[in-house]
């Protein structure tokens, strides 16, 4: 019991790194998955954009009403509220807001399509075809997550910002000049490119997570279903891990 | 010709398949038949590569398919047209995308002859009209013909059927069964059916393979069948015999026993 306990995640971590492995040696096959792609790029890409932005305008407004509460003092200037606002949007909460949400929305949804398709034997009929199941599968929406999430990380930071800046302006805290001098004060170029890389990494664990647990689903619709909830939940605890692990290693 | 030698395969510590070994003769209509859970699926799984064993070699046309490249494999799998169980059909596309799927994804053919190409195969399993469909909109039976008409749609030189008229009423039953054996009546096709419906085998069957105890228990024609007297095989045959006896049947030849 205890040897299982110990050799299970080693073994489902061998299982993860083969499929990958798989799944990178059919990236020649172009053909295979081209018309997925764009397919998936929409479907996790441009259908995430509206959720996302909302996220991260709500994360922008309260993170300056809560920065303006915190710093209210005669002796620090106001505008300080936009450098504090502004790199903690494009370093942190851009990407980590975006990655919870995904792991919701994208990672549960891959998982259930993909559960489903092995319980019902579609997988196997691929494959019975002569086709490249996982080329077909897995590559496209890896692949789109890897494209999209930085975009979408861009959309939730802009938007964020934007919001930040609004709520600033109009709630009277501080006025927008004030708010885009204080974040040109600090501006790091770095900061938007570390972040962008954070998004592409949380792209690829989503996605990458989410398939694997959907294309190794067992046990008909109760497998279908702890599929869904492993990938949405472990896709968060490994964000969480790559955040502190990216934050480390690279600031 | 397909040649099964030797295979075992365990899941865990459930032991499926035992030193089976099997011989599947070009242009022949094999049903591979014995109880739910017995192996049957897995050993037809092992007939494609879709499952691998755990020891033994799956001969196919002369090539033993788990020694080849995964390019290679695929390229063998074209040869089979598989009626999956539950249909299999993709439920993300209508009718006519699942049927030409293959056709698009395999072949050169224009847009319009591969339309041409599933109006044909539609009527083939008497079935048309379903073309803007979708999967979840078809009956039983309806799935079952459509994903036969996909099956064939690459014109393959085996075809296996997986429980083909588990599920169905007795009239859908012998509908998909007159079309098995009209299929299996072209030239140099190879049917596979794996059934636990006697009436099905006995409709449509050239031999039987019957698998037991992880075993194939015992392989013979069908005329051989009814003369065995092998009291595992009677067991089941008789079994399923008492289920379809209808009144008004004709009489079955294990009455007499």
């Amino acid at each position: 019991m205890l040897e299982r306990r110990i050799l299970a995640p080693i073994e489902a971590l061998g299982q993860y790194v083969l499929l990958l492995t798989k799944a990178f040696q059919s990236l020649s096959e172009v053909r295979v998955y081209r018309k997925n792609l764009f397919k998936q790029m929409v479907a996790i890409g441009i259908e995430s954009i509206p959720i996302v932005a909302l996220a991260g305008l709500f994360s922008g407004a309260v993170l300056t009403v809560q920065t303006a509460y915190q710093l209210e003092s005669p002796f620090i200037p106001q505008s300080i509220i936009g450098s504090i606002v502004v790199p903690s949007m494009v370093l942190e909460l851009g990407a980590v807001v975006t990655g919870f949400i995904l792991a919701g929305r994208v990672g549960a949804r891959i998982a259930a399509e993909l559960g489903t398709m092995r319980v019902t034997e579609q997988i196997d009929a691929l494959e019975a075809m002569g086709l490249n199941s996982i080329g077909y599968l897995i590559v496209p929406r890896v692949l789109a997550g890897v494209f999209m999430f930085p975009v979408l990380y861009i959309t939730a930071t802009g938007v964020g910002i934007g919001g930040g800046l609004g709520v600033a302006h109009y709630g009277d805290f501080l006025s927008a000049g004030e708010f885009v001098a204080g974040a040109r004060q600090f501006f790091s170029p770095f900061d938007p490119i570390f972040g962008l890389l954070k998004a592409f990494v949380f792209g690829f664990i989503i996605t990458s997570v989410a398939c694997y647990k959907g294309y190794y689903t067992g046990g008909g619709a109760e497998g279908v279903g702890r599929s869904t909830t492993e990938a949405a939940v472990l896709s968060c605890v490994y964000i969480l891990f790559a955040n502190l692990a990216l934050a480390v290693l690279i600031l | 010709m397909i040649e099964v030698r030797n295979i075992d395969k365990s899941f865990g510590s459930l032991e499926v398949l035992k030193q089976v070994s099997l011989t599947i003769r070009d242009e022949e209509t094999l049903a591979i038949i014995g109880r739910s859970g017995s192996g049957k699926s897995v050993l037809m799984k092992h007939l494609m590569g879709l499952i691998t064993p755990d020891r033994g070699e799956v001969i196919v046309d002369g090539v033993d398919i788990n020694a080849v490249s995964y390019g290679e494999l695929r390229q063998l799998r074209r040869k089979f047209g598989m009626l999956f169980q539950g249909g299999a059909l993709f439920d993300s596309m209508s009718v006519f995308d699942n049927l030409a799927f293959p056709l698009r994804t395999f072949s050169d053919l224009a847009e319009e002859e591969i339309r041409a190409r599933v109006e044909e195969n539609l009527k083939e399993v008497q079935l048309e009209g379903v073309e803007d469909k979708n999967p979840a909109e078809l009956s039983g039976g309806m799935k079952k013909r459509v994903a036969l008409a996909r099956a064939i749609a690459l014109t393959p030189q085996y075809i296996i059927y997986d429980e083909p008229t588990s599920g169905l009423d007795p009239e859908t039953s012998n509908t998909i069964n007159d079309l098995i054996s009209s299929l299996s009546t072209r030239s140099n096709v190879t049917s596979i059916v794996v059934t636990h419906d006697m009436h099905s085998v006995l409709a449509i069957a050239d031999r039987a393979a019957f698998i037991h105890d992880c075993d194939i228990h015992w392989v013979g024609t069908i005329e051989e069948m009814h003369a065995a007297d092998d009291p595992t095989l009677n067991a089941f045959v008789r079994a399923s015999e008492y289920q379809i006896g209808a009144p008004g049947r004709t009489a079955s030849p294990y009455d007499a026993n």
